[in-house]
């Protein structure tokens, strides 16, 4: 029995897409088998991050409308068979898939997959709902910007309310040097806020835009920074404990000399 | 003032701040206000006189409404009296419910987050944060055992004398009755273990150390509180 795992943030634009695409490859990447699905119906793109567009044929809305099989809606990853994508539609609108549809569907993929990643549209309407129908536990994307964070917490009190594990956090977009010049929120500041357990901080990276513009998300590259924090999280979601990456000790200095200040002052 | 009746239901005492009226409580309500009624035509005052504040001692009398209307009508009419406060020994059931409820103190263990109201009748002591956007709303004192970043609206039934604590003070806005107040614009610290609430010299809401309660705020528990408010 599988597990499913919803990506979301409130806010658009912090990284759900490439976060659930690169997760999703990692898991992959240490042998489970894995299924991605794109709720964001009218406005896919998990698809294209994945390099998997132009092999679409059947989407989430004709599996729910009964137009074809699930089987035949996913599609196989042209990298390895463990990695499979349920795509969502670019025309129909919002209102053709509904949140017992998606139980249904996250039901009969469970049986097959080890995990499922639900990509979650922006927002806290319907399509929120419908991602968030099906799914065991939440993984919540954030960056270290205020309106973001705000978001987030906003989500996870809507998780709170439904029947699912509390939510882990992922902190996207870090930049090192405006963090410690206070420009940017840091990582204990947002954690206190949230109050949640974090699963990953992943830097800002420029391999990740050049990677999904190639349609290969950044979790299949040896050693950039942002690949290698996509596969700790990967790791820690298998229920292994992975330090947070080298920024973490930069931050705990900062936050030393920090406090060794507001003493002296 | 003699009178002729065997047993007189009203009596009437002057003091500094006007009349007091005692009506007696074993009467009906009828017998009162004819007498009322009599006694008040013969002292009626002269026209130039001021105005006369009247408080009525009801005793162990529950009156209703539509009976308060009647009394103020009598004691008002062609006469130069206000009726200043009406005093009785007796309340119903379920306004002494609604006062116990009112007094209550209600415990929260959660996370007031984003887009999120508390409301509450009565006190509210709430354990953990409220997040920037949430809010909470009480009718009487509000105490949080954690951060406050949010909107705490104490008092919003008009108590002015209501007040909000916090172990960590950094809120977006402070609401007591019908005051508010909002955070600096320019980005500011919070303050540890400290309180806001109304300053009657600045009319308006001051944060302040915890310890200035022990003597502004003499009395926190809302029962007491209410009961000496009436």
């Amino acid at each position: 029995m599988g597990e499913a795992i919803v990506v979301t943030s409130g806010k658009g634009g912090v990284g759900k897409t490439t976060t659930t695409a690169n997760i999703g490859t990692a898991l992959a990447l240490m042998d489970k088998k894995v299924c991605l699905i794109d709720t964001d119906i009218g406005l896919r793109n998990l698809d294209v991050v994945m390099g998997l567009e132009n092999r679409i044929v059947y989407d989430i809305v004709d599996v729910v409308q009964g137009r074809c099989k699930l089987k035949q809606a996913l599609i196989k990853d042209k990298r390895f068979d463990y990695l499979s994508l349920l795509p969502a539609a670019q025309t129909s609108d919002k209102t053709s898939v509904t949140p017992e549809g998606m139980r249904e569907i996250i039901k009969e993929l469970k049986t097959e997959y080890d995990y499922i990643i639900i990509d979650c549209p922006a927002g806290i309407e319907q399509g929120y709902q419908n991602a968030v129908a099906g799914a065991d536990r939440a993984i919540v994307v954030t960056t270290p910007e205020k309106s973001s964070v705000r978001d987030a917490d906003r989500i996870i009190g809507l998780l709170e309310k439904e029947d699912i594990d509390p939510p882990s956090l992922v902190i996207n977009r870090i930049r090192k040097h405006m963090m410690k010049t206070g420009d940017m929120l840091d990582i204990d500041e947002i954690v206190q806020i949230l109050s949640i357990d974090l699963i990953g901080i992943v830097l800002d990276d420029d391999e990740v835009i050049k990677a999904s513009n190639h349609g290969e998300p950044v979790a299949f590259q040896p050693n950039t920074k942002a690949s290698i924090a996509y596969r700790n999280i990967a790791r820690r979601i298998l229920g292994e404990s992975v330090p947070l990456q080298s920024l973490e000790d930069e931050t705990g200095m900062f936050r030393k000399v920090k406090k060794f200040f507001g003493i002296r002052s | 003032m003699q009178d002729t009746k065997q047993k007189q239901f009203i009596t009437i005492k002057g003091t500094r701040d006007g009349l007091t009226l005692f009506i007696d409580d074993r009467c009906s309500f009828e017998d009162a206000c004819r007498e009322l009624q009599e006694k008040l035509s013969v002292n009626r005052p002269q026209k130039d006189e001021p105005v006369v504040p009247v408080t009525v001692k009801l005793g162990n009398r529950y009156v209703y409404d539509d009976q308060i209307e009647e009394l103020e009508k009598i004691i008002t009419e062609d006469n130069h009296f206000k009726v200043q406060t009406l005093e009785s020994n007796v309340i119903l059931k379920t306004e002494a419910l609604e006062m116990l409820e009112d007094a209550d103190i209600k415990v929260f263990n959660r996370i007031v987050r984003s887009g999120q109201v508390l409301e509450v009748t009565g006190d509210m002591l709430l354990i953990g944060d409220v997040n920037p956007g949430g809010k909470v709303v009480s009718t009487g004192n509000i105490y949080i055992m954690g951060s406050l970043h949010g909107i705490a609206h104490a008092g919003v039934n008009g108590d002015q004398n209501a007040i909000i604590t916090a172990s960590y003070m950094n809120p977006s806005q402070l609401r007591i009755a019908d005051y508010i107040s909002r955070a600096p614009d320019y980005e500011s610290d919070g303050v540890y273990m400290e309180c806001g609430l109304i300053d009657d010299e600045k009319d308006k809401i001051i944060i302040d150390r915890l310890q200035v309660l022990a003597h502004k705020r003499k009395r926190l528990n809302g029962f007491e509180r209410r009961i000496i408010n009436g």
